[in-house]
């Protein structure tokens, strides 16, 4: 007898059990989120110090030119850690630059953290030597720094357009790192590149207008988080969509997020808590109606750290 | 060394019983630590009592000719050996990375105790000796079948082309050399 499809029933059984993989995969925890949001969060960094070096505004933005540039290597530097912590052959760590397989997204990504690095070294050389806490330290003072910053100085334009490039590349990289892995539909999308991007840059603008003491900046600052909170909601409806109309395996997988394990942190967390509650206290702060509050940036860098989270444990959850 | 053939594997599923001896031989013949499997029996049971249907077979690696795995591999420790051009992980060269497991539709990988990341070599050390696979050597009612797909006359050849056959999750589009004869 022939049964109507919706009345029949598979049921799959194997005697696989390997860890990591079975009942479903599990194989990257809380380094690989920590390491996206805080690549995200460089990139969105030396973008945002470039973008004001470039249009010389280190005197009105002295935060975003400054600070900025700084901040970028220490904050890679942990999520590098986060990522070498989650590699489970450590010791070959040094075989990422002993080869560029152009096929491989984590290798672009090897490479362009080295290029980042490169650049956000003589950024932060220029920086050191501009911002006024800073340029009286033994560690301006000394030669190599100096010699890096007077280089960076004499070809800020082109330095700066290089981390622009870069910074660029490290924002999508974060997103199609995930996005690569056709196997896994819940990430299969190209929105993943620019959607991390855009919280990247968030959420540098957020970290910057909290640590501004300017006023005129804070407002900037906050006018272009806005701008790019409203993106990363567009970009995020429009990786739904794609979800539920690319076919079953990534119908399955949006169901995760609408009604399934991940619904109340992802709506709860990164939509709500993470991008409307933050816009909402930024733009009655803009129109003078509430006062300013720290929380909405610090909200939005939360909700950058969560989407990551969400993001790395749910696609890991589905497969084809 | 030039590839000189193009190796798959077949599982007839009217011939498997799921024993698992295959299972057994290949963790015994390549030291798989406890806990861990490079081969695995699945089952599917289809539609309704009391008209079910039911198929197993051996499983493992689907050595796949556009294999996600070694496109997803940022060092080229997973790569396509040169000889039956399998699909190997060169644990010199593995950093652990996990980005061949998350790309395998399969999950026919796993990070090994050692931290390497391991799976079915199709017993390439035994195919150099001129032998079959451990898992098709020991198979009780000859349900595995191993051979080059470029050569017509081998007995893989024949198979795939006297009875009907199919992949697993084609969508995936990996192109697998590991096929199902039913």
């Amino acid at each position: 007898m022939n049964l109507p499809l919706m009345l029949q029933h598979v049921e799959v059984m194997s005697t696989r059990a390997n860890h990591g993989i079975d009942p479903h995969m599990h194989i990257w925890g809380w380094e690989i989120p920590v390491y996206l949001f805080l690549g995200g969060l460089a990139a969105g960094l030396i973008i945002l110090g470039a973008l004001a070096s470039l249009r010389n505004r280190t005197e009105q933005d002295a935060t975003q030119a400054n600070l900025a540039p700084l901040f970028v290597l220490p904050v890679l530097a942990i999520g590098m850690t986060a990522l070498f912590l989650d590699l489970s052959y450590k010791v070959h760590v040094f075989r990422f630059y002993t080869a560029f397989k152009v096929t491989s997204p984590m290798s672009w990504g090897s490479w362009i953290l080295l290029f980042v690095g490169a650049g956000a070294v003589f950024s932060a050389a220029a920086a050191l030597l501009r911002h006024p806490y800073t340029r009286e330290t033994a560690l301006a003072k000394m030669g190599l720094v100096k010699w890096a910053a007077t280089f960076a100085e004499k070809h800020r334009a082109v330095l700066a357009r290089f981390n622009i490039g870069f910074g660029l590349a490290l924002g999508i990289y974060t997103g199609v790192l995930l996005s690569g892995f056709s196997a896994r539909p819940f990430w299969n999308s190209g929105i993943l590149g620019p959607l991390f991007l855009v919280s990247g840059a968030s959420t540098a603008a957020a970290l910057l207008a909290l640590l501004t003491n300017n006023h005129g900046e804070h407002e900037r600052l906050i006018r272009l988080d806005l701008a790019l909170v409203g993106t990363e909601l567009t970009l995020l409806g429009l990786w739904i969509i794609g979800l539920l109309t690319h076919g079953a395996p990534t119908k399955e997988a949006a169901s995760l997020i609408l009604g399934g394990a991940y619904t109340a942190p992802f709506w709860g967390l990164v939509v709500i808590a993470g991008l409307l509650v933050p816009a909402t206290l930024e733009i009655q702060a803009l129109r003078k109606r509430w006062a300013e509050t720290p929380v909405a940036p610090i909200l939005v860098l939360l909700g950058g750290l969560a989407l990551r989270f969400v993001m790395v444990s749910a696609g890991q959850s589905v497969g084809f | 060394m030039s590839k000189s053939a193009t190796y798959g594997m077949a599982v007839d599923t009217r011939r498997c019983v799921g024993c698992s001896a295959c299972v057994l031989a290949c963790k015994t013949e390549n030291n798989v630590p406890d806990g861990y499997a490079r081969r695995w029996v699945t089952q599917i049971t289809e539609g309704r009592f009391p008209d079910l249907t039911m198929k197993v077979w051996s499983d493992c690696c689907q050595h796949c000719t556009d294999a996600p795995c070694v496109q997803s591999c940022p060092t080229g420790a997973s790569h396509h050996e040169d000889v039956f051009d399998t699909v190997q992980v060169d644990r010199d060269l593995c950093t652990g990375c996990k980005a061949c497991i998350a790309s395998c539709p399969y999950g026919a990988r796993f990070v090994h105790p050692e931290g390497f990341v391991d799976k079915c070599t199709l017993c390439a050390h035994r195919l150099g000796a001129g032998e079959t696979t451990a898992c098709a050597g020991v198979c009780p009612t000859s349900a595995i079948v191993v051979g080059d797909l470029d050569d017509p006359n081998s007995d893989i050849s024949q198979l795939l082309r006297a009875r009907h056959h199919s992949v697993q999750k084609p969508e995936a589009g990996t192109q697998p050399r590991f096929f199902l004869v039913e």
